[in-house]
């Protein structure tokens, strides 16, 4: 296997897990399952591409208003969708990630700015798209987002979320607008995968409506599933995994999608909550124990815990 | 939405039905229930099961809307029917209305359920933690960074955050649970889910807290004990307590006064003393009193 071969499975990765991270906001921590997520990356794939190409903007202005242009969609359709409950916005979310596959495969523009023209012509695309996406850049954007994301699910507004997925009237008789945190997990899901459309485009460097099927969006799901929801750790390995798993499984030829079916069923049987079950890798008790063996004498110093508290004693009073 | 606040209401009253019906279809869950608990005090709703006390608590948090009537809290109005019914009260025009139930809750009420409604996958502190929210306002950006010295905008985060930590190991201690603080909330035994979720409600610092059958599910010593805790937390939050509860020993013990549903329709209001009594009570509860002849 040559690097380049490698990169390629490496940029890649790293893009999808850029949307898997969003999706896993909306759907492992608020709860709300959405098959429409590759219609938000097509969004931002074609206004970043629209940037570059037609109004010469530079790649990391593009994929900012790419991201920002999913953004404001997603909030549009939040604002719409965000009542409904569990299946229904599940469906709703189906229904428009297919609609807006299909505008693009049947929209012919031709738009001429300053002189250039830019040519979008629907189910056949847009090539020759400047190769903007290398891995380091790629790597710089989602390791920003993935700190970004562990850091606002530890404090109050992630907790929100989470208290929104597990009992959503709980939730409110606790004085939390399940709304506004309904709100705050779509828009930045649309936002990453927005962001993540625009890596996607200057990665290829074509564009066709086709690369946004359905089936994308239910990928980017299981891959959330997979991890384990409600957990970061869980979504970058389940992206990990999975981006890799079809590409290792190449020699079997047409057969890898059975393998690669048979090997998320596998996971699922024997980890039903995910690979991480939802805890993060500083959970884990072999992480904690490294962070000790680093930290050696700091641990002499923590006072001892509580004495004569167990679990089970209080039970009988 | 603008608050429709009463000015010449009796500040001493938190909270207030006003002739409060709900109808589902034909079937009149709560019909025409006036009461009036003043502060500090421990207002028993008591009732045959289907009388309709959890769905006078559902109107007040906002959960349904009222068919007819109007409740207030602290002077201000939080939901109306469709019907003001013409009382004492100063005649306004409003239309019928609801708040939405995080903004009712957030203006001081807090509640448990019957059937006990946790954050079931998380652990004990978080459900605490979570529900402490209102007191941080950083936002979303705030959350990012975590310095603890430096200008006020950049140590928000890590300031309030540990306001709320200190609150939340208060309370678990004050309610007995702080060493299950790291276990998952499904796990925990049933009597200390029920603590669980009166320390979630304590933890947005409510003014008046419903609670909705504390006491299910709870062996005899465990009853008293609640019964003891909640006088306690009453005190030391300052409350006024709504509780329904089916528990007659308990009921009778703890609260101030007693009011008492029947298919939807108030039978009584008094003391405790004066509802043991209260011969139209005794028939709802305990059916008419019949005679050596088998005559009612």
């Amino acid at each position: 296997m040559s690097w380049y071969y490698i990169e390629g499975i490496l940029i890649q990765s790293c893009y999808t897990l850029l949307i898997v991270l969003g999706l896993s906001i909306l759907t492992g921590y608020t709860g709300m399952f959405s098959f429409g997520h590759a219609g938000f990356v097509c969004i931002g794939a074609y206004v970043s591409v629209l940037c570059t190409m037609g109004f010469g903007l530079p790649y990391w202005l593009a994929l900012l208003i790419a991201g920002l242009t999913a953004m404001v969609f997603g909030a549009g359709l939040g604002k719409i969708t965000l009542g409904l409950k569990g299946d229904y916005f599940c469906i709703a979310t189906l229904g428009v990630g297919e609609a807006i596959r299909l505008i693009f495969n049947n929209l012919n523009l031709n738009l001429n700015i300053g002189g250039k023209s830019f040519i979008l012509d629907g189910a056949k695309g847009i090539a020759s798209i400047p190769l903007h996406t290398t891995f380091p850049i790629a790597l710089v954007i989602v390791v920003f987002f993935l700190t970004a994301t562990a850091l606002l699910m530890k404090s109050k507004h992630g907790r929100n979320m989470l208290a929104v997925r597990e009992d959503e009237l709980a939730a409110q008789m606790c004085g939390i607008n399940t709304f506004r945190s309904k709100m705050l997990a779509m828009c930045m899901s649309a936002l990453y995968a927005g962001i993540a459309g625009g890596m996607l485009a200057h990665y290829f460097g074509y564009l066709q409506p086709k690369m946004f099927l359905m089936t994308k969006s239910t990928e980017y799901t299981i891959m959330v599933i997979f991890g384990g929801m409600g957990s970061i750790t869980g979504s970058v390995l389940g992206t990990v995994l999975l981006c890799a798993l079809p590409e290792l499984l190449r020699a079997v030829g047409d057969w890898r999608l059975v393998f690669y079916g048979l090997a998320v069923i596998v996971i699922m049987i024997v980890r039903p909550k995910g690979l991480m079950g939802g805890k993060e890798i500083t959970d884990l008790k072999w992480f904690k124990a490294i962070v000790r063996l680093f930290k050696g004498k700091k641990k002499e110093q923590q006072p001892p815990p509580d004495e004569g508290e167990k679990p089970g004693e209080e039970a009988q009073a | 939405m603008k608050d429709i606040t009463f000015k010449h209401h009796d500040p001493d009253v938190v909270l207030s039905l006003w002739h409060a019906t709900k109808r589902f279809g034909g079937l009149t869950a709560v019909g025409d229930v006036s009461f009036r608990v003043r502060k500090g005090e421990i207002y028993a709703l008591i009732g045959p099961n289907g009388a309709g006390k959890t769905t006078i608590f559902n109107l007040i948090t906002g959960v349904y809307s009222l068919t007819e009537g109007r409740i207030l809290f602290n002077g201000t109005v939080i939901a109306q029917g469709e019907n003001i019914i013409k009382d004492d009260m100063r005649e306004t025009e409003v239309k019928p209305f609801k708040k939405k139930p995080y903004d009712i809750m957030s203006r001081g009420i807090a509640r448990t359920f019957q059937n006990i409604r946790l954050f079931k996958s998380e652990t004990v502190y978080n459900n605490v933690l979570t529900a402490c929210h209102a007191e941080a306002d950083y936002n979303i950006f705030q959350s990012l960074w975590r310095f603890k010295k430096g200008p006020k905008w950049l140590t928000k985060y890590a300031r309030q955050e540990e306001a709320l930590r200190q609150k939340t190991e208060e309370l678990l201690k004050i309610m007995g649970i702080w060493q299950y603080r790291d276990m998952v909330a499904v796990n925990l035994p049933y009597g200390q889910q029920r603590k669980l979720e009166i320390a979630r409600a304590l933890a947005t610092d409510p003014q008046l807290l419903l609670l909705d059958e504390p006491a299910a599910g709870m062996n005899p010593e465990e009853t008293m004990a609640l019964m003891q805790l909640i006088r306690e937390i009453r005190d030391r939050f300052d409350l006024t307590v709504l509780i329904i509860e089916h528990h007659m020993d308990l009921v009778m013990n703890v609260s101030d006064r007693i009011f008492v549903l029947n298919f939807g329709k108030p039978l009584a209001e008094g003391t405790p003393a004066e509802i043991q009594s209260n011969p139209d009570v005794i028939e709802a509860y305990l059916g008419k009193e019949e005679d050596a002849d088998g005559n009612a």
